[in-house]
């Protein structure tokens, strides 16, 4: 038994150098070589910080696409889904508010143009995509908002859809904070 | 065909395509047969000399699990101090404080048994030093505990009759040299490259487009996820795990990590059947596995792809399927897959939120953990598997009306006890536990606890009773994951799941191992024309009846009081 005790702490001691010392640092070495510095790829505007790629943040006024609603307001320190059931009764009123809100800011739209993903929480709370669909219903508001021609934006909307991965397999999806930037940078 | 579906063909198309050809390494690994990697002998005698180990001593059963539960005993008191104490050691950046005893308690149970159930948050809950001196070593050291001791049931069968049973220290450091730490560079790169974090900066702030000032966690996130898969750990570096865009980028990286965390268990089980020199055996386990899976896998699709009902009657448009808990990235299909893998293999970490899916995946979901022997955890997954396995020859040595056999060793009184506590086990751990925690929740509603009872559930009616089940089946079955509105980090839901993940990992594997061991010094029985054959399709038609039957009758009431009456509910 007594031998049995002095190999394991022996043998922790050595693979605790092996395995988190010399395993984690030579892959935060070789992170100084990819985009972001393996810190996380920033995403600048006009040469100051404005988020993360691959973070979703809060975008609620009229002239910016939205992203979906989050159950910790876009928290990127305390991810979080609502984890709220499927038959909760104050999870399908707050649903059904939502929806209310997207066809009072989109009047031009009817109820079955909206996707689930406009009107359901994601399951990190930082969900940096929404669909296709999700920023076509809002294309109308934002050119009459921004005086800028539909089309014009429509276009924005196809160039910044992320097709499914190698065009085959899983969703398209479209980067909210990206797409927000361009359309800045639109006049 | 749409690309969700094919996304998730493709990605057990390549499982299966990196599984067989390691299984068949990992028999030769272990068998001490030549193989490519033994480039790395120096670096594991390395290892045996500092550590005073000679792997020339050979181990029976006993000694082995001696061995196995002295070093997994010395990690748990390494882990509960410094999970305390984390607060006063460095590598803190976020000034994260230390834990208090009953969670460091449940947390280092958790990671000790290969489980990594998470009652605290990633973000706020640990420091830089815990997550790689603790946490991540213990990702690393349980996946290979739970191989080596399905490394000693292999052994007990490769040979005619023997009590010498190789030696546990050479299993369990090659499991980490040759299998373990080598894929997990890979990914972990793959992960870093694809934009997982991966440095030790600590928390970054900027203001956003719309001038919301927001703070960002960081860290050694990729090192840490690579293993988390491949050693069916489960916990997440964040607190939304693989949900979490740094934790889990593209759907590119979500192929990698659903591949990663399925490969070992499913090649553990072509390794058996090429270690014993019976592929036969391997491939007919192998078929059942794969059959429970899709069985378990087709239904999740349907409900998810379906949408939520409710929603449909709002009128608006589901046209991928549910989306609550889910992110548009991944999209329902690989959401689904992910919840199947992983209830069935025991890694429980997430891409979606559980507790936000259909009713009848929760069910699906539950029972898979449930069963925990479909492929099923590192090493671990196949010893679940042999004490079904057991049953079946008994129960078909019954039916038969022969002494039961298996391999050509008699499975006598003292084998088959073992395997019925070891199967009751379960279900009395899941459901004593969910009956106390409901009455508590109904009767002491108001005990002064961090999270007062009545406060638990975060979903009211049936699903609330689901939270509960499924906490204490996750922790059963060394799963991990969870319906995670439930408010789980007092004192009542720390010991008592510490306790279940404790006896759920020990028993199940002192259980397997000892019968192994009983069986193997047994008399070789040749094979005559009166013998059970365990490598036919009758036979494994046999083990999937004794696997449905038995859960079944376990389990029904308490899925009938939970998801399957929400289900019921909801069809109104």
């Amino acid at each position: 038994m007594k031998k049995y005790i002095i190999q394991s702490i022996r043998l922790t001691l050595v693979l605790i150098v092996l395995l988190c010392i010399l395993y984690p640092l030579s892959i935060a070495l070789a992170g100084k070589f990819s985009k972001g510095n393996g810190d996380g790829e920033k995403i600048t505007k006009n040469g100051k910080v404005v988020g993360y790629a691959l973070l979703g943040q809060s975008f609620t006024s009229p002239e910016y696409f939205w992203g979906r609603p989050s159950a910790v307001g876009y928290n990127a320190a305390g991810s979080a889904g609502s984890n709220k059931g499927p038959s909760n009764e104050d999870y399908l009123k707050s649903v059904s508010d939502r929806i209310d809100t997207l066809l009072k800011y989109n009047p031009t739209i009817k109820k079955a143009d909206i996707p689930a993903d406009m009107v359901t929480a994601s399951g990190s709370g930082l969900d940096p995509n929404i669909s296709e669909q999700g920023a076509i219903i809002q294309i109308k508001r934002i050119a009459a908002i921004r005086k800028i021609d539909e089309r014009k934006i429509t276009e924005l909307v196809v160039k910044h859809t992320d097709g499914p991965f190698l065009g085959l397999f899983g969703p398209s999806s479209i980067n909210v904070l990206k797409l927000n930037i361009a359309l800045d940078e639109l006049k | 065909m749409n690309t969700e579906l094919l996304g998730i063909i493709a990605t057990f198309l390549i499982t299966l395509a990196i599984a067989v050809p390691l299984g068949k390494y990992l028999a030769k690994v272990f068998a001490g047969e030549k193989v490519w990697t033994d480039f790395l002998k120096p670096l594991e005698n390395g290892i045996y000399k500092l550590s005073g180990i000679n792997t020339k001593e050979q181990m029976n059963w006993k000694q082995h699990l001696k061995a196995l539960l002295t070093i997994n005993l010395l990690w748990l008191v390494y882990g509960f101090f410094v999970l305390i104490f984390q607060d006063k050691l460095p590598f803190n950046p976020d000034g994260n404080p230390g834990m208090t005893p009953d969670l460091a308690f449940n947390t280092i149970i958790s990671f000790v048994a290969n489980c990594n159930l998470q009652h605290y948050s990633g973000e706020s809950g640990v420091s830089y030093l815990t997550q790689q001196f603790v946490l991540m070593f213990l990702q690393f050291v349980s996946a290979a505990t739970g191989i080596a001791a399905a490394v000693v049931l292999f052994k007990a069968f490769r040979d005619k009759t023997t009590t010498a049973l190789g030696n546990f220290w050479e299993f369990f450091v090659r499991s980490i040299t040759r299998l373990l730490l080598p894929l997990s560079i890979v990914v972990a790169l793959i992960l870093t490259f694809n934009g997982t974090p991966a440095s030790y900066e600590g928390k970054d702030q900027f203001i956003s487009m719309q001038g919301d000032t927001v703070n960002v966690s960081r860290g050694p996130a990729a090192q840490l996820i690579a293993i988390k898969h491949l050693g069916t750990n489960g916990g997440g570096y964040f607190g939304a795990n693989s949900a979490h865009p740094f934790e889990n980028p593209s759907y590119f990286t979500n192929v990698v990590e659903l591949v990663a965390q399925v490969i070992i268990p499913m090649a553990m089980v072509i390794a058996f059947g090429y270690f014993i020199r019976r592929r036969k055996l391997g491939w007919t386990i192998f078929g059942v596995m794969t059959i429970g899976l899709f069985l378990l896998l087709i239904p999740m699709l349907s409900s998810e792809l379906g949408g939520n009902p409710a929603l449909a009657k709002m009128g608006i448009a589901q046209t991928t399927g549910a989306m609550e808990g889910k992110e548009v990235r991944f999209g329902p299909a690989a959401s689904a897959y992910w919840s199947t893998v992983t209830t069935i293999i025991s890694t429980g970490s997430v891409n979606s939120m559980h507790d936000s899916t259909m009713p009848m995946s929760g069910t699906w979901q539950l029972l898979g953990m449930m069963i925990n022997a479909f492929y099923g955890g590192c090493g671990v997954g196949l010893l679940n598997y042999f004490i079904y396995l057991i049953i079946a020859v008994f129960i078909s040595g019954l039916m038969v009306g022969r002494t039961p056999e298996f391999l050509g060793h008699k499975v006598e009184a003292r084998e088959i006890k073992i395997a019925a506590i070891i199967t009751l086990l379960s279900p009395f751990l899941i459901l004593v536990g969910t009956a106390i925690s409901s009455y508590i929740f109904t009767n002491y509603g108001d005990a002064a606890w961090a999270v007062q009872p009545k406060a638990w559930l975060n979903n009211p009616g049936f699903h609330g009773f689901s939270e509960m089940l499924y906490e204490m089946t996750s922790s059963n079955a060394n799963n991990g994951s969870g319906f995670e509105g439930l408010g789980d980090n007092n004192i009542f839901w720390n010991l008592s799941t510490g306790i279940l993940i404790f006896l759920g990992r020990f028993l199940p594997i002192i259980g397997p191992i000892a019968i192994a061991g009983l069986l193997a010094s047994k008399k070789f029985i040749p094979e005559s024309a009166g013998t059970l054959k365990t490598d036919t399709k009758t036979f494994a038609l046999m083990t999937f009846a004794v696997i449905l039957v038995l859960n079944a009758l376990s389990y029904f009431p308490a899925l009938a009081l939970g998801p399957l009456a929400e289900y019921f509910t909801m069809l109104k």
